[in-house]
């Protein structure tokens, strides 16, 4: 079984970030890591291939060449990548993300895409479903377990209140949800075993993709307006005087949450 | 929000690493934050080494890192060193644990070992699925090694070894001891031979130390051999003399010497985040003078540290590593991250003495490390003879 997982390559979180004053983007000049909310989709994929037998592709694209984030995926383990990476992509939306996502796994003819459930700087957790309609495979989405099943996977999809038991044919496109597999640290020899697995560049001219599809120009998604996220209020502190336990009660009672 | 690696390290000194080496830092990195800093104030405080640790710390290639096959991972000296770094950010006996089954045992066993006893021991100590300790040290031989009373003696075919071995990490839960012993065999070098003892031999136990005030997450037993009877080719059939033990301790030490910059920035980081956000006579600690000093004087040992650290493996990669190289290291680094930790605690003020923050910790834990693998002195005596010619031990 051939499985790809799109991994997405982000600014570090732990560093401050800032936005592009005219298209109130994100910046993403430097070094990009590897989406935390991907390694799952990651660790699932080597799980599966682990244990169903095949073989783990990965498929990114970045506007600048960008692989640093891709070394790690595939010193956990994945076999090989590709990496569309076309400075006409800079601006692309998430629909135009699954168009050029969607036409560079075609290219890897994979038996089960899986992905994040969003992506931790975008976060508009379109793309999996938008690329499973471009494809006209079936989706299903917040996975919390996998199992392959002949011609067919298994889901545990969580919901709110538990999981539902989803059976769906393959190929699909299942999105993973984050937190539910524990992704495993890239180890020493994964890491240098990284530095000659094929990592395959190609340019959107290359998956016959129309500039006019993607990049700023191509894109139906405008940001109108950004604002800063209101500081958080300060606390109350109660002091005991023997009765803290009864004001935090009532605290909990006016927040209506006993 | 706390610094980051380039805001405490003045020199930028990880920017010489090459991208293997970043992805293996940030790895360890990880590892450390994700599954060490989380608990390792209880288990410190509990006294516990945690044993589900092996597996993740083997799954990261770590033990035998820089050996050429037999599970190793050929890799050199500067990678194992950084990783060793990362590891002792988290705590000083993490560091230790894997310095003793990685450096000292399964080093001394590639160095020293038949065939029969690499391909035994070394790949399932690389999976962690075998552990090792190191007895050298005895209750009455501590910096004098030679002085050791562990005496083996042969008995038809087989050794048997009496003695009692002190301070030894890992020892209770081991699966094999390298354990050093007078002979009777003479040549120049002495007659102390290495045996690979399997802990299961009959006479053979290990009694936990437990009234530690440093190194608490990590396991320090005693050693008693009594009667231990093994086989010849249980002795390691290259080391002859001390100078095999030594050399096991010239690699073990080298791990140091990157370890203590890890504690190092664990506490310069505490400090300068502490700093920043605890506020005296209406403003920032870290806006005093007196604070930037002593934050500036840590970052300067710390940076110091981290490029003796550097150097020393590319002194270690070229071949050119001699003990001294290694005493300088040792003694410099150690020395420096135990004042750093001082001075963090100091920073902490009240809240520098509680093991919610790392410093008091880390303080403790270097006391061990600055008195073990060769002592802080020992390592002034072995420079000065470098300098002088003459010996003053």
């Amino acid at each position: 079984m051939k499985i790809a997982v799109c991994v997405k390559q982000i600014p570090d979180p732990a560093e401050e970030g800032s936005l592009d004053d005219a298209t109130k983007t994100l910046k993403r000049e430097g070094k990009l890591i590897l989406d935390d909310s991907d390694a799952y989709g990651v660790e699932m994929a080597l799980q599966l291939a682990d244990s169903a037998g095949g073989e783990v592709v990965l498929v990114s694209m970045a506007p600048n060449g960008e692989t640093n984030g891709l070394r790690t995926a595939l010193a956990m383990g994945a076999e090989s990548a590709i990496l569309v990476s076309d400075p006409a992509l800079q601006g692309t939306d998430a629909l135009g993300t699954a168009k050029v996502l969607a036409a560079a796994l075609k290219t890897a003819s994979p038996d089960l895409i899986l992905t994040a459930t969003e992506s931790t700087d975008g976060y508009t957790g379109t793309v999996p479903e938008q690329i499973a309609e471009l494809l006209e495979w079936p989706s299903v989405t917040f996975a919390k377990s996998i199992t392959i099943d002949g011609d067919k996977v298994k889901v545990e999809r969580q919901t709110e209140v538990g999981y539902d038991e989803v059976e769906c044919p393959t190929p699909c496109v299942v999105s993973v949800t984050a937190g539910v597999v524990e992704p495993r640290y890239p180890s020493f020899k994964g890491i240098m075993a990284a530095k000659s697995k094929p990592l395959e560049e190609k340019t959107i001219a290359d998956l016959g993709i129309d500039a006019s599809q993607i990049g700023w120009e191509g894109a139906r998604q405008e940001i109108v307006d950004v604002a800063e996220v209101p500081a958080r209020e300060a606390g109350e502190v109660i002091t005991d005087e023997g009765d803290a336990h009864e004001k935090i009660v009532d605290f909990l009672k006016e927040m209506k949450v006993v | 929000m706390p610094p980051n690696t380039q805001d405490t390290d003045l020199l930028d000194i990880d920017d010489i690493l090459s991208e293997e080496e970043i992805l293996l830092r940030d790895s360890v990195r990880g590892f450390v934050e994700d599954k060490i800093l989380p608990n390792i104030a209880s288990w410190y405080e509990a006294g516990r080494f945690e044993l589900d640790l092996v597996k993740d710390l083997a799954n990261l290639g770590i033990f035998g890192m820089t050996l050429d096959g037999y599970g190793g991972g050929g890799a050199r000296a500067r990678a194992y060193g950084i990783a060793l770094r990362e590891l002792e950010a988290g705590d000083s006996g993490l560091r230790s644990f894997v310095s003793v089954q990685s450096s000292l045992t399964m080093n001394g066993i590639y160095m020293f070992g038949s065939e029969e006893q690499k391909n035994e021991w070394l790949p399932k100590m690389a999976s962690g699925d075998a552990l090792g300790c190191f007895g050298l040290t005895e209750p009455d031989a501590g910096s004098n090694p030679a002085a050791m009373k562990t005496n083996a003696v042969q008995k038809g075919g087989d050794w048997e070894i009496n003695g009692v071995k002190t301070w030894i990490t890992n020892g209770s839960i081991s699966d094999v001891a390298l354990v050093w012993a007078q002979t009777e065999e003479t040549n120049s070098t002495g007659g102390i031979r290495g045996f690979l003892v399997p802990t299961d031999s009959k006479g053979f136990s290990a009694t936990d130390i437990s009234e530690k005030a440093s190194m608490r997450a990590s396991i320090t037993s005693e050693i008693s051999l009594n009667g231990v009877l093994v086989p010849d080719e249980f002795r390691l059939p290259e080391a002859t003399g001390l100078k095999a033990a030594l050399s096991c301790l010239s690699e073990a030490r080298f791990g140091i010497c990157f370890g203590a910059v890890g504690a190092a920035r664990s506490c310069l980081e505490t400090a300068i985040d502490y700093s920043q956000t605890r506020e005296v006579f209406a403003k920032p600690l870290a806006a005093l003078a007196l604070t930037q000093d002593k934050l500036v004087n840590m970052a300067t040992l710390y940076s110091n540290a981290g490029l003796v650290a550097m150097h020393l493996a590319a002194l270690k990669e070229s071949g050119k590593a001699t003990p001294a190289h290694i005493s300088y290291g040792k003694r410099n680094n150690v020395a420096a991250a135990r004042e750093i930790a001082r001075e963090a605690r100091s920073v902490l003020g009240a809240n520098g003495i509680s093991l919610a923050y790392p410093p008091i910790r880390h303080m403790a834990n270097l006391e061990s490390v600055y008195t073990y693998e060769g002592t802080h002195e020992i390592h002034t005596l072995v420079l000065g003879q470098k300098l002088t010619g003459h010996s003053a031990f």
